[in-house]
Formats: structure tokens, C-alpha cells, sequence
């Protein structure tokens, strides 16, 4: 029973690989429907597996290959012509046999799978193709009707291999490498009791050249055919491996340094040679780990061809660099944003054909897949020729969603803008079709290459197409990273992360204070700084003798703080036990070379930490970003700090955030007011309308949230913003207090809500009446 | 008579134990890597042949403060859910073959974090043996009162 339950596995193996193999052969074939050859290769591939279904007692895959299998002997004998209708229902039987394989996998029997509807699909494209207009078809019921078929055996047999094989004497005369005359006088040599082969009498009387003999000798033995030649190992057996192998470096590391002190020479040599194995070792099992990525491209001629077909487009599908190799994890973390990338290709980059018509193109669209190394990287670009990312549309849609101001866009690079695409909720497309324009995704596929340590980008050219660009890392599993000391401790940050790193004498280069916040002068600019061993609550060290590591992030710059900055170095990336998630600061562990563990930082999680700074704004819109990206649809908030108070504020109702400078605020009658962009802008403090009456926060400025409707604006003075939250409320309570609409818990924190529109007729009384003439947006 | 198989060891002179099928190996260990803002009872992290392993302190488990990780430190190390797991112990005992009828469940004096992570008492010759649920004993995330 056990060694059925194998053949089963293995029949469901090959038949998985035999099934996409197909897939890409049909909608090849509808490409070029005379191609017999083709038709052939998918008529063999359903046969071995109708035979070796029938072979299992599986009847009803056998029954629906053998439909699929009928078809194509019609295909095949010329009987009826290859068409786009032909196709999908050959489609539909394969996915039929995948829903069976599946049932199978999961409960080792058939299960329910509709396979009449697919039979009777088949039936019936063969009758019409078959029978003219004339005679009504014979009953349905007549899967046996088209049975004579050439027998074609499950599995060829290999060719008998030439088991004589050639002497090499006459391989080398053959092919000129070493005379006739000289191969005899070695021939007879050996005759008369020389014991050495024939290869070495010749080479060691210099009657041929080395290569040429072991060229000969390899041209001597058979070449193994391909099945020999490869075998399936499982994967878990290649991550022990790689474990072990990791773990051999570890010890020759340890030895060769014992060794070195003990000053031998013979094993300091040995020692070296043992090194020398082992990198080779450690780079053969990461070698077996690689595979082309062409296994997750099979699968997206047919999603071109699909959805292409369903949205009327002409789309041709071209592939560069197949055979590009990609570490297996990475491959898998891939898969999914790639294809998102080329159904919205097709979507929405390719346009009708009467559209690319107008336009002076011809009717199909190229769709080209490209895959190369550049660098310690993989490049990977789905690259379409239709209209293009429209800049202007983009620009105006980032600034509706309050991701840009108007004023930014012209100071913008065209590609700074397109990247507006990869923010959550983006989404240009004018109609939501069921492929895309929902707005999800583009910030998905980012997030996803991101989290592999790989990064997106996008460009295009109006009217002459868009290409995508995904950068890979090449492993996941050993990364450069740099190792630093904070504390006692010693931890490891990716290189990738990191710009640069400064030194810290405390002389000419110092760390400031901007209010309590740590900077340092880059270049002139300000740096927000992370104290490594603050964010890690240990104990805080001096600012003298440090190093700042500068770092980028999320789009964002920062300067983390370390006592010492140690060497770079290739780490192997060990996953860390989920009980560590919820910290987040962590994104991994590795093994150091003395053998401790090391913790390996995440440098995204620590740029979340460092604070806002003087770009409160850019960093909000940022941190709302993330907040709505990993979040679900919950109303984004506004946390601001008034005295001891958290308060929020829908950001939807928010129009800007601004400091100003304490000097500007005026006083007009009993309110305060403000000169903003030619208007009065009145002000309120929240901690007056709340009565927190507490410490005046110091610094020489006023952080306010700029509210505006019309031509009218209001600005609500806080202590301070906190951050930009998701309100996923796990307790909401409604207040009894003026001015709130109620309290809920945000962030661990219980948080007020304020009520905007309470807040704002306490700055202006005015507020509302002009408008409510003409808009009755706003209940009361 | 049914019995089953148990390895002991002891924390602050308490004799616990943890069926036999559940325990990878035992061994001492000197060098752990502290993880800052981690959950309390997580001692530190090791290199067991390449694998990291996190060392869960039973004392703190236990509502004791936790053990000064210098020196040599006993881990029981637990195969886990999917990955092995240390606990930290102060002394390894024997493996002991318990009929089912020494078998009691916890005494209702027994209170505090303790009773959560015992399942029951074996009453050997001479003192008590408190059987660990695995589980509970290297989930960290649980709230100790």
C-alpha cells in the first residue's frame, strides 16, 4: 500500500509538470495551429497521463483525458482545424484534470469533480467540427466514438544505448589527436604485457596531447540521457544541507584558527585545503537551491492569453532570459507580484486594438518578460508597449488623496511621480474592472519585494509603454551585513540599508539636540537620529566616541547611534522563533563567527521608531501610508498630544499640517489669528477648548492642523503630532465631555476623539453659514 | 500497569518533570545572546549546531525572578511545536518509569503561575514530582499573575 501511495506521488509530480508544460503548448498552438509537432508533444503528455490514470484505477481522469485525448487526435489527423474556441476547451479539460490531480492530493480519491460538463464540452466541439449541417449528431453519449487511435506506448523506452564502446585508440586517430602508426605501436606494446592503458603509453611517449585524451575518454562514454541525469530531491533534505553546510564553515572557521596559532605547517595546509572544500561545498548546495525563473513565467502565457482573450485585446507574450536563476525561496515570494504586474500590464497597459490602431500602432501589444543579473542582483521587468502611465493623472490623484500638495508637483521628477502608484489605495484607473483597478495590489507587489530585501521602480513614456522593474536580491538566505557593538552586545545590520557611517569625536563632529531630539548635521542638513541602545531600552550611553550609521529606509533617512561599528561581513539569515514577532525590531537571527548568535536589526522597524521631525508632514503621510497598508479599512487618525491628552482627528477632515513660528500669531479682538497665504487664519488652542490647561509646550513655534472648506480655513493648535493611525477600535466609548465625540483606545493608548466641527465653530462662529447656502455637506 | 516515562530535573529544589517523548536532548550551554524587549522568561538565545534556539527561563515562568544566566546553564531542550525550544532548569535529575497510579492531579493548595504550568504530581519515594505542561511551560507570551 505504502508503494502505491509513491506511485501515486510520483504520477502526481510528473502529471503537474506534464499539465503546465501543456498549458504553454496550447496557447502556443493557437499561435501557430499548424504546428504538429506541437500537436503531437500535448497529445503524448495527455496520453501518459490517461494511461497511468488508467493504470491507478483513477476512471474519471481517465475518462476526461481521454476526451481531451479524442480532441486532439482530431487536431492531429487534420480532421478539424485549430481554433480559439478549440483551445478553451482544451484548457478547460486540463484544468479539469488539475481539479481531479488536486481532489486527489488532498484525500487520495477523485472527488466531485464535474467532469460531464467538460465531456460533453468536448462532444460537442467535435461534432460540430466533424459533422456538417447536415445529419443531427449521433447521441452524447459517444466518448468511445472516436476511439481508433494509433496506440502510441505511455512511455518510450530510451534507445538501447551503444553499449560497444569505441575504442579510444580509434577516437583519437579519428579525430586526428595521435597517429595511426603510433596508437598501433602502443597497441602491441600492451600486447607484450605493458599494464598502463592506452592513453597513458601515448601520453607518456608524447604521442598525444593530454586534453585530446580526455576529451576522447569523455567522448567515450555515453552521454546520459536527461532522465538519468537529474533527480528530485526534497527540499527540506537541501535547507538541512545547507544548515550543515553552514555549520562546517562555523567549525572551519574555529579550527583554522586554532590551527594558525599552533604554527604547523602541515596542517596549516591541511587546514587551508579543508577551507577551500568547504567554500566550494557551501557554493554547490547554494547552487541546488537556484532554479530558472522560468518555472513561475510557464505559468503566465496562459494568464495572458485568458484574460487578453476576455478583455478583447491582442496581446503577445515575449520572454527574455528564461533561464535567469533565482534562489528557490525567492522565486516563491516573487510569483504572486510578478503576476500581478503582468495582469495589470495587460489590463491596463496594453489598449484595445482599435485604440493602438488609432494611435499608429499595429493591433497586438508586446508584452515582454525580461530577467537578468545586474550586479549582486536579479532584474526582473515586465515591460509593455501600450499608452503609458499617464503623469498628470497620477500627479492630480496623489493630491486628491492628500498624498501631495499641489505646490510639490512641479518640483517633481516625472519618476518620483509614478511612483505615486506603489502608495495604498492607488489606483488611476477610470473603470474597476475584476482584474485591477481596486486600487489594491501595486502597494502589495512593494511590499512583498520589499520584504525579501528587493525593491520596485517604474518607468514609462507616454504612447510608448511602461516597464515595471523588480530588483531581487539573489538569496535570502546569507546577506553583507555590517556588524555593530551597542552595550555589550553586538548585533547586524543589513548593508543594504546603509549610506554611510560617521564618526562621532564629539570635536568637529558632534550630535545636537533639536528640543530633546538628537540630529546630526549631514552635509548641512539635518539627520534625525536613533539611539540604537534607547530603541533596544538599554541603558542609554554618551554621545562621544559613537558612530552614527546613516541609513535609508521606507523612502526615509535616518542616523542610528552605535558604540562601534565592527567589520562587514556574510551572514546566514536563520528565521527567528515567532515569539519574537510582536517585538518587530528584529528581522532575524544569524551565527556570528565566534558561534554566538547574533540579532540581525530591522531597519525599517527602527526608522518607524525615530521620530517626527522638522518634515513632520512628509513623514505623516508616509506613516499613514504604512498605516493604511498594513491595516484594514478602518478610518486613518491623526494623533495629536494636547498637555497629557491624546486626541485624534479624522485625517480625511485635515487639510495641512503647519508650524509657526510663536512671533506670527496675532491677536484680532479675543482671538488669536495667523497670516496664512494672504488669508486670517484663526486660530484655537485645543487645550483651552479641552481645558487641558497644562504646561505651554516650549520650542519657538505652534504645531496646527490646517482645516479648510471653501475659501475658508481654521487651524487647530496642538502640544503635538504624535503619529497617523488606523482605527481599528478595539473600545470606543462616547464622551460626556465638550468638545469630544468620544475616546477609544489607539496604539494601547486610550485616545480622545475631538469633534471637528465643535472645534471649528469655536474658532469661527462663521464657519459654516456661507457654505450651507450652497452645501449641506456637513450634518449638525 | 500502564507507566510512562519521564525526565526530571529541578528548579529552586522543586522536582519537576516532562514526558520523556517530548524532551530532544539535555545539555549545558555557557553563551546566550539577550534579547532586548523581549518577553521576560526569554533568557537568551543559543547556537545549538546551527540552529538558534531560544532559552525560555522556567524561574520566571514560574513567577520567580530570573536566573543569572553566567556559568554553565542546564537546558532541557523541548521539540516544540515545529521548532525546539530550552528551558532553563538548575539541575538535571533522572529519567523515571511512573505507574499511572502514583498519579494525582495538582493539590488545591497549589496556587499561582505553578498551578497553570502543572498538569500533576507523581509521588515518588521520598518527595513529589510536578508534571509540566509542555505547552504552557515555554509560552511566553502568557500573562504570569
Amino acid at each position: 500500500m505504502e508503494d502505491l501511495g509513491e506511485i501515486v506521488g510520483e504520477f502526481l509530480m510528473e502529471s503537474h509538470e506534464n499539465l503546465d508544460q501543456i498549458d504553454r503548448d496550447l496557447v502556443e498552438l493557437e499561435q501557430d495551429p499548424n504546428s504538429r509537432d506541437l500537436i503531437s508533444r500535448i497529445f503524448r503528455s495527455i496520453h501518459t497521463i490517461k494511461g497511468t490514470s488508467g493504470f491507478l484505477a483513477f476512471s474519471r481522469l481517465e475518462k476526461l483525458a481521454h476526451a481531451g485525448e479524442s480532441l486532439l487526435s482530431k487536431l492531429r489527423d487534420g480532421v478539424m482545424p485549430v481554433t480559439p474556441t478549440t483551445i478553451t476547451t482544451l484548457l478547460a479539460t486540463i484544468d479539469g484534470v488539475r481539479s481531479i490531480l488536486a481532489a486527489i492530493e488532498e484525500t487520495q480519491a477523485e472527488g466531485d469533480v464535474d467532469i460531464d460538463t467538460i465531456i460533453a464540452q468536448v462532444n460537442a466541439q467535435m461534432n460540430a467540427g466533424e459533422e456538417a449541417p447536415a445529419a443531427a449528431p449521433a447521441p452524447a453519449a459517444e466518448a468511445e466514438a472516436p476511439e481508433p487511435l494509433a496506440e502510441v506506448p505511455a512511455r518510450v523506452a530510451p534507445d538501447p544505448v551503444d553499449n560497444q564502446r569505441k575504442p579510444i585508440g580509434e577516437i583519437l586517430v579519428e579525430t586526428g589527436a595521435a597517429q595511426a602508426s603510433d596508437v598501433g605501436s602502443a597497441l602491441a606494446q600492451q600486447i607484450e604485457g605493458d599494464e598502463r592503458k592506452l592513453g597513458t603509453i601515448l601520453l607518456d611517449e608524447g604521442k598525444a596531447q593530454p586534453a585530446a585524451v580526455s576529451e576522447a575518454l569523455q567522448a567515450q562514454t555515453p552521454k546520459r540521457s536527461i532522465a538519468d541525469s537529474a533527480i528530485r530531491v526534497d527540499v527540506d533534505l537541501l535547507d538541512t544541507l545547507m544548515n550543515m553546510v553552514g555549520e562546517l564553515v562555523l567549525a572551519r572557521n574555529q579550527l583554522v584558527r586554532g590551527v594558525m596559532e599552533t604554527g604547523d605547517a602541515t596542517l596549516v595546509r591541511s587546514a587551508q585545503r579543508l577551507g577551500m572544500i568547504t567554500s566550494e561545498l557551501q557554493e554547490g548546495i547554494m547552487k541546488t537551491r537556484m532554479q530558472p525563473i522560468e518555472h513561475i513565467w510557464s505559468k503566465l502565457p496562459r494568464v495572458v492569453r485568458d484574460l487578453s482573450q476576455s478583455l478583447g485585446k491582442q496581446v503577445q507574450l515575449v520572454m527574455q532570459g528564461k533561464e535567469t536563476e533565482l534562489d528557490r525561496s525567492l522565486l516563491e515570494a516573487v510569483k504572486d507580484p510578478l503576476t500581478h504586474l503582468v495582469r495589470n500590464a495587460v489590463d491596463h497597459g496594453i489598449e484595445n486594438p482599435d485604440q493602438r490602431i488609432a494611435t499608429g500602432k499595429g493591433p497586438e501589444g508586446t508584452l515582454t518578460l525580461r530577467a537578468y543579473h545586474e550586479g549582486g542582483h536579479v532584474a526582473v521587468e515586465v515591460a509593455d508597449d501600450g499608452a503609458g502611465l499617464n503623469v498628470e493623472r497620477i500627479a492630480q490623484k496623489a493630491v486628491e488623496n492628500g498624498l501631495l500638495r499641489p505646490d510639490q508637483i512641479p518640483n517633481m521628477d516625472r519618476r518620483d511621480i509614478m511612483a505615486m502608484v506603489f502608495q495604498p489605495g492607488f489606483s488611476t484607473a477610470a473603470k474597476v474592472t475584476n482584474v485591477s483597478g481596486r486600487g489594491v495590489g501595486m502597494d502589495v507587489v512593494k511590499t512583498n519585494i520589499e520584504n525579501i530585501g528587493g525593491a520596485v521602480s517604474v518607468d514609462s513614456k507616454p504612447g510608448e509603454g511602461t516597464v515595471w522593474r523588480l530588483t531581487i536580491p539573489l538569496t535570502l538566505a546569507i546577506i553583507q551585513a555590517l556588524t555593530v557593538d551597542c552595550g555589550d552586545q553586538r548585533y547586524v545590520i543589513p548593508q543594504v540599508a546603509v549610506l554611510e557611517l560617521v564618526f562621532i569625536d564629539g570635536q568637529s563632529t558632534k550630535i545636537e539636540y533639536a528640543s530633546g531630539a538628537p540630529v546630526y548635521r549631514l552635509r548641512g542638513k539635518l539627520l534625525p537620529l536613533v539611539r540604537l541602545d534607547r530603541a533596544l531600552g538599554l541603558d542609554v550611553g554618551g554621545d562621544q566616541g559613537v558612530y552614527i550609521m546613516v541609513l535609508q529606509a521606507d523612502g526615509r533617512r535616518f542616523g542610528l547611534v552605535v558604540d562601534r561599528v565592527l567589520n562587514t561581513e556574510e551572514v546566514v539569515v536563520k528565521a527567528l522563533n515567532s515569539r519574537f514577532k510582536d517585538i518587530g525590531l528584529y528581522a532575524g537571527a544569524t551565527i556570528m563567527g565566534d558561534g554566538k548568535v547574533g540579532l540581525i536589526l530591522d531597519v525599517s522597524s527602527l526608522a518607524r521608531r525615530s521620530h517626527l521631525t522638522a518634515d513632520a508632514e512628509r513623514q505623516n503621510l508616509e506613516a499613514s501610508s504604512r498605516a493604511a497598508g498594513a491595516g484594514g479599512s478602518g478610518e486613518r487618525l491623526l494623533v495629536t498630544a494636547v498637555g497629557e491628552r491624546r486626541v485624534a482627528i479624522p485625517l480625511d477632515t485635515v487639510t495641512r499640517l503647519e508650524e509657526f513660528p510663536r512671533e506670527r500669531i496675532e491677536h484680532a479682538g479675543s482671538r488669536e489669528v495667523v497670516q496664512y497665504r494672504g488669508q486670517i487664519l484663526p486660530l484655537v488652542r485645543l487645550s483651552h477648548l479641552l481645558g487641558a490647561y497644562g504646561e505651554e509646550p516650549e520650542g519657538d513655534t505652534v504645531s496646527v492642523v490646517v482645516y479648510s472648506e471653501g475659501a475658508r480655513s481654521v487651524a487647530l493648535v496642538v502640544d503635538r503630532i504624535v503619529d497617523i493611525a488606523e482605527n481599528s477600535t478595539t473600545a470606543r466609548r462616547d464622551a460626556e465631555e465638550d468638545g469630544l465625540v468620544g475616546t477609544a483606545v489607539i496604539q494601547q493608548r486610550v485616545t480622545e476623539l475631538l469633534d471637528v466641527r465643535r472645534a471649528i465653530l469655536a474658532a469661527d462662529p462663521n464657519f459654516y453659514t456661507d457654505l450651507e447656502n450652497d452645501e449641506l455637506l456637513v450634518e449638525a | 500497569m500502564a507507566s510512562r516515562q519521564f525526565a526530571t530535573f529541578e528548579v529552586a529544589e522543586q522536582l519537576f518533570g516532562v514526558e520523556v517523548h517530548t524532551v530532544q536532548e539535555v545539555l549545558s550551554y555557557s553563551e546566550y545572546t539577550p534579547v532586548p524587549l523581549a518577553p521576560p522568561a526569554i533568557g537568551g538565545l543559543f547556537n545549538l549546531r546551527g540552529q538558534v534556539i531560544a532559552a525560555v527561563d522556567l524561574r520566571v515562568q514560574l513567577g520567580m525572578a530570573r536566573k543569572a544566566l553566567e556559568g554553565q546553564v542546564m537546558n532541557v531542550i523541548l521539540r516544540g511545536d515545529g521548532e525546539p525550544v530550552s528551558l532553563v532548569v538548575d539541575r538535571i535529575g533522572e529519567v523515571v518509569d511512573l505507574d499511572d497510579d502514583t498519579f494525582e492531579p495538582p493539590p488545591d493548595t497549589l496556587s499561582g503561575p505553578t498551578r497553570d504550568l502543572v498538569v500533576g504530581t507523581f509521588k515518588l519515594d521520598g518527595r513529589l514530582m510536578l508534571a509540566l505542561d509542555v505547552n504552557a511551560a515555554v509560552d511566553t507570551l502568557r500573562v504570569t499573575t
